[in-house]
């Protein structure tokens, strides 16, 4: 793929638990691929009190459809006067992506929810749409391969919102420790039906 | 028509060589180690297509090389400092956080390591070698001047063949601390009053940064080793393709001693507190 991909890098990771649901991602903001600008790059976007988006890729499109998405969720709640569940963001992603089948915005989402059954919903998309679902965990962006190791050895069923954070983290940390171009810091949220828990994590800074 | 596997004369003088078998005799001869050639009319050209490597991508190329690095080595009037990370990468892939930067030629005499690990580990091991020999023959040492000579030398007998090196040759010897830059290009540069300093690798400019503020042939040794920690520390922070461990080496006059060694992750506290402390005093 384009090598806009890994412009700016990134590494985001969502995975479900008993009755949570978590998103983890890093901070860092990179500059083709050498510089390190800032650590402080926000790469996760919650888009209804249940549900968080994570927009991995180029940066620029990455603030761009998160604010896109953020109009089309206001849209939606005037308009119908209700909430949208996680599975109708993932296909609304889907179809928002692929209208851009020609010239695509560079980044691969990620979406972590709990439904009105408290049901966590975890997918993720390749950069033109292309939606996947998954019972366990989902990731995206530059350290994807190193993270699909760790959360494939670490991920085990029925997790609760402590052990999910703490599978998230260590996840995060060790994925980003091979990857050149994302770390630097990261932030884990964890969904539960009566609370969101947003940690920031200390990472190594090189 | 030429014949396959018949280099062009005059192309590569040292190791195309005269034809002659065995191992060749002279010290002059000792760095011409002979490696099989592609059979191809223009070995040179072959070689740069297909396998030399780019810039920071391999874009295309069949060959892959780890190059991310942040070297530097500057002097002082307490000899040189020699100061490195320790992150070899694969692309965007992070290989080894644990690599040793700085490679002992002999108790005197260090050389850095950036551009391809491999070159530089065999022809600095090769370096060590041919100075060996030369204080075998001479009973004395070789200065740092022959001995970085010996391996421009090398490099530029191999010149446009693909070799990926950027290194600095320090030591102590008759003349003083000594300090020379040498790459794949046969490039060869002293260290002077006007240039004390040299940084090589993709975090060479961050690490130029903290020099240039920084740095006075006056430092005290211990103001010195800092100034080395901090310029790596810096360039681990900004540069994506350095970080790992830092190694810091003192040239003195009766040898290298290894000063310093240990996780730059650990320094972030007290730089980031310190750049805090400037921003808001």
């Amino acid at each position: 793929m384009s090598g806009l991909m890994e412009y700016n890098g990134s590494a985001i990771v969502a995975m479900t638990g008993e009755n949570c649901v978590g998103i983890a991602a890093d901070t860092r903001h990179g500059i083709r691929q050498l510089q390190t600008v800032s650590c402080n790059r926000q790469k996760t976007f919650q888009v209804t009190d249940q549900c968080f988006v994570g927009l991995a890729g180029l940066a620029t499109d990455v603030q761009t459809l998160s604010q896109l998405l953020n109009f089309r969720m206001k849209l939606f709640t005037l308009r119908e006067e209700r909430k949208m569940q996680p599975r109708m963001i993932g296909n609304m992603i889907s179809s928002m992506l692929y209208e851009k089948r020609f010239g695509p915005w560079f980044t691969e989402p990620v979406v972590a929810g709990l439904d009105d059954n408290h049901k966590p919903f975890v997918c993720a998309f390749d950069f033109i749409g292309c939606l996947s679902t998954a019972e366990d965990f989902v990731v995206s962006g530059t350290t994807s391969e190193q993270l699909f190791g760790v959360c494939e050895s670490f991920w085990r069923p029925g997790m609760n919102k402590d052990e999910l954070f703490e599978t998230l983290s260590q996840c995060l940390l060790s994925g980003v420790d091979r990857d050149c171009l994302a770390g630097w810091g990261g932030v884990v949220h964890v969904i539960t039906p009566d609370e969101i828990i947003t940690k920031k994590l200390k990472g190594r800074m090189d | 028509m030429d014949l396959l596997g018949a280099p062009k004369r005059g192309m590569f003088r040292d190791f195309a060589g005269t034809g002659a078998a065995g191992l060749p005799n002279g010290c002059d001869s000792i760095s011409e180690a002979r490696f099989a050639l592609p059979a191809v009319q223009d070995p040179a050209t072959f070689v740069e297509t297909h396998f030399s490597p780019g810039t920071y991508e391999d874009n295309g190329k069949r060959v892959k090389f780890s190059k991310g690095t942040t070297t530097l080595a500057f002097k002082f009037k307490g000899g040189v400092i020699v100061s490195v990370d320790s992150r070899a990468s694969q692309g965007s892939y992070i290989g080894s956080q644990t690599v040793k930067k700085v490679i002992e030629i002999n108790p005197y005499l260090l050389g850095t390591m950036a551009g391809g690990a491999a070159d530089c580990l065999f022809w600095e091991r090769n370096l060590g070698m041919q100075c060996r020999i030369f204080e075998l023959r001479n009973k004395e040492r070789i200065s740092v001047a022959a001995a970085s000579k010996l391996l421009a030398n090398t490099m530029n007998s191999y010149k446009g063949m693909g070799l990926s090196m950027g290194t600095m040759i320090t030591g102590w010897d008759k003349k003083g601390p000594q300090l020379y830059y040498v790459d794949n290009d046969g490039t060869r540069l002293k260290a002077d009053e006007n240039k004390p300093y040299f940084c090589v690798g993709s975090g060479g400019t961050f690490a130029y940064g903290v020099l240039d503020t920084n740095w006075s042939f006056d430092l005290s040794d211990e103001e010195a080793i800092e100034l080395g920690k901090r310029a790596i520390y810096h360039a681990t922070y900004r540069d994506a393709y350095s970080g790992g461990v830092n190694n810091v080496y003192h040239v003195q006059e009766n040898g290298w001693v290894q000063v310093y060694s240990d996780d730059t992750y650990k320094s972030h506290d007290k730089y980031s507190a310190e750049r805090e402390a400037a921003a808001n005093p």
